[in-house]
């Protein structure tokens, strides 16, 4: 968990942005990418060093489906629910990760292995439904490879 | 330079960049609206307000539509009123059907929509979101499902209010109002209540004590008085028809002795009292230089919450006095309590205020509970005490008038215009005069610092001396007031002012966030004429004069900021941590 040692580090990201429009999306951005969320005392620091109301912070970050404000696991699943994978079954697919995980959308599993959620459009709709796994895309997907998916995810640790 | 239009066939003539929704009210046309607040800025969200213009293929919204000239306008045929009412329909499908429990039963702006519109069947499944409900600060009740997003209480809080508490999260379907990532009473929320007075639904109530305030009454063991403020006076009348400013002190006293109530006491005599004390310590700082100068106002809870939480430097300056009801109810436990033989372990002390965030101040800190037990047990809405006077089967309109109970009745002009904005330091203003000249002068009334003007600056010659006051009401408005002082320390040069009031509601505690439903400017104005207009008809007029109040400090507390007073009718200020804004 990011902590006070690194507000040297935030401050230079905020120094950055501070004094340009549209700004704080920018720092957001740049905290998202290095700890693959934004820890809400880094949000709260990011709202001192920049005055932007933490009110404000969290508009942005929950309006965002880009931005987390929960760690992320050692596995990410992101479902796309995309007009195209939606209509060739990725609610199944979805519903399938979520029980096998005991997780809903946006959340991680209590042992930090799966965060699972669900995105808009990856960009590759030929290959629909579409899963992608810790970066990679999988292409057709069926509820029944999801326990295989599962499976493999932890073995390759 | 003003620009002509037709609105229905009728011709308009309005100032340049008039909305369309304002233009048509100007010739008696009332387009319907759910997010469009005369106190706030158009947010565009609830898309109601939709009229057709000559010209334009597609329905444009009324309330975010400047006029322009030439303009050919309609706001009502069959087509426009379709498209409403699927609007309203939208709206529905997805607000709970509750309206028989809720809060806002016969007062909501959605309800009368579709009582309006007719509606008799839906058409649309009912999906309501699965969203906690939220009453974690016991002063205000948060049920997000009832929201329809319209943006107002958000815009309140972070515009009108600068307090930044209320945010929407998530997007589309899913937005919701919340505080940042915690619950509302973790939040830097301020209590002020402004979100629940300008809140459409029953989204945000006030946190409901009546049930608490009923089993005290019924109690025959307990002795339970009541005070009221005194704005809910000149507001009450709203809840039973009257227009808004209606002076009815003499039937609220009739309908709470008829309540049940032992006592009834007035907050006015509270707020005398808080004058000699505050007047004195006044003249203390501004004589005597016995401490820094401005001297700020303490009587509003919701500004001594912003204070603590964001300008911890000014604790130094604020008045140690309490809010007049904190007085009054203290005095009841030890005052009067000994005069009338009464155990204040068996006593009950129930305010009546225009303001939620009194309803957190009687917790506030130890020392609210000065008298050895909690000086004040309830603290009660305008809106809540209606319902009770209603529940209580009481045909308030013909009530016959009837006076308060000795001895924490008395009050003078300066006690009722605590209710407006201004009207705490021109009653200080009042008091000081006399005290600093030892004469009692002719000069009441300080119309400078009366009005809606967000900040109000005066210089008032006193004693041969200039004081120079600030008065600045919507807690947005306190910003620049205080960053003036904040500078003047930093350079070691005179303060810029001696004497600053501060209001956290918009135009005092009449527009407080307690009070009846459908504020706007019109009706604060309404309300504190209400005020100044008793204040005008009193014999006595400054709160030194009171004779009770005289007697208070003969037979109990001795003197202004004597040893007693300062157990009794002062406390202390603590920086709060919370999240910057």
């Amino acid at each position: 968990m990011p902590d006070a040692v690194m507000v040297p580090d935030i401050s230079r990201t905020v120094q950055k942005w501070r004094n340009k429009r549209g700004s704080l999306i920018m720092a957001l951005h740049e905290i998202q990418n290095r700890y693959g969320y934004v820890p809400r005392n880094v949000s709260l620091q990011i709202a001192q060093l920049m005055d932007v109301p933490l009110a404000r912070i969290y508009e942005v970050v929950t309006f965002y489906n880009y931005f987390k404000l929960e760690p992320p696991g050692r596995n990410n699943l992101s479902v796309c629910l995309g007009t195209a994978c939606y209509l060739k079954g990725a609610p199944e697919l979805l519903n399938e990760l979520k029980s096998r995980l005991g997780v809903s959308e946006g959340e991680t599993t209590p042992d930090g292995e799966f965060h699972l959620q669900s995105v808009r459009c990856v960009g590759c709709c030929g290959l629909a439904p579409v899963v992608v796994a810790n970066g990679e895309t999988l292409s057709k997907v069926q509820p029944s490879s999801i326990e295989g998916l599962i499976h493999r995810c932890h073995k390759e640790e | 330079m003003a620009v002509h239009a037709h609105i229905n066939g009728i011709p308009v003539e309005v100032p340049e960049g008039t909305m369309i929704l304002d233009a048509a009210r100007s010739v008696q046309i009332d387009i319907p609206r759910l997010c469009k607040h005369p106190d706030l800025d158009p947010t565009a969200a609830c898309g109601i307000c939709i009229v057709k213009v000559e010209g334009i293929n597609r329905m444009l919204r009324a309330c975010c539509t400047p006029i322009e000239e030439g303009m050919k306008i309609v706001t009502h045929d069959p087509e426009i009123v379709e498209v409403r009412r699927t609007v309203v329909e939208l709206i529905m499908s997805k607000h709970p059907n509750e309206c028989l429990t809720c809060g806002r039963n016969q007062n909501c702006e959605l309800q009368t929509l579709v009582a309006e519109f007719g509606i008799r069947t839906v058409a649309l499944p009912n999906i309501v979101p699965d969203l906690p409900l939220y009453d974690d600060t016991e002063v205000l009740t948060i049920d997000p499902r009832k929201c329809i997003t319209c943006g107002r209480c958000v815009m309140v809080c972070q515009e009108m209010q600068n307090v930044h508490a209320l945010c929407f999260l998530d997007r589309g379907y899913g937005t919701r109002i919340a505080a940042a990532g915690v619950t509302l009473g973790e939040s830097p929320c301020v209590k002020c209540g402004q979100c629940s007075a300008h809140c459409p639904t029953g989204a945000i109530v006030e946190f409901d004590e009546t049930g608490k305030t009923w089993d005290y009454i019924k109690d025959p063991s307990l002795f339970t008085a009541v005070q009221i403020a005194p704005s809910v006076r000149v507001a009450i009348g709203e809840a039973f028809g009257y227009p808004p400013g209606t002076n009815l002190t003499g039937k609220l006293y009739a309908a709470l002795r008829r309540m049940g109530f032992d006592a009834i006491f007035d907050t006015n005599f509270g707020a005398d009292v808080t004058i000699l004390e505050e007047g004195t310590e006044f003249i203390q700082r501004f004589v005597h230089k016995s401490a820094e100068l401005p001297l700020i106002t303490s009587c509003c809870p919701a500004w001594v919450d912003f204070m603590e939480k964001f300008y911890g430097d000014m604790i130094d300056h604020f008045s140690t006095c309490k809010s007049p009801h904190e007085i009054v109810g203290v005095l009841a436990k030890t005052y009067y309590a000994k005069k009338q033989g009464l155990d204040p372990a068996k006593m009950r002390v129930v305010s009546i205020m225009p303001c939620t965030a009194k309803k957190w101040e009687i917790h506030r800190s130890a020392s609210m509970a000065a008298s050895g037990y909690q000086d004040v047990d309830v603290s009660l809405t305008t809106r809540e005490l209606a319902r009770m006077i209603k529940q209580a089967g009481i045909d308030f309109r013909h009530l016959p008038e009837e006076e308060c109970d000795r001895v924490l009745g008395d009050y003078s002009g300066a006690g009722t215009i605590f209710g407006a904005t201004g009207g705490v330091m021109e009653a200080a203003l009042r008091t000081a005069q006399d005290l600093l000249t030892g004469k009692a002068l002719k000069k009441v009334e300080f119309k400078a610092i009366r009005g809606l003007k967000g900040v109000k600056e005066a210089e008032v010659e006193v004693a041969g001396k200039t004081v120079r006051v600030a008065v600045a009401h919507g807690l947005a408005n306190v910003e620049s007031v205080l960053e003036r002082v904040q500078e003047a320390k930093e350079k070691g040069d005179e303060p810029p002012y001696h004497f600053i009031e501060v209001m956290a509601c918009p135009g005092g505690c009449v527009g407080g966030g307690g009070q009846p439903y459908g504020v706007t400017n019109e009706v604060r104005e309404a309300r504190a004429r209400g005020l100044y207009t008793e204040d005008e008809r009193l014999a006595v007029r400054k709160s030194h004069e009171n004779p009770e109040v005289k007697r208070l400090y003969d037979e109990f507390l001795e003197k202004p900021l004597s040893h007693k007073s300062h157990e009794l009718l002062h406390t202390r200020y603590q920086a709060r941590l919370t999240y910057s804004r």
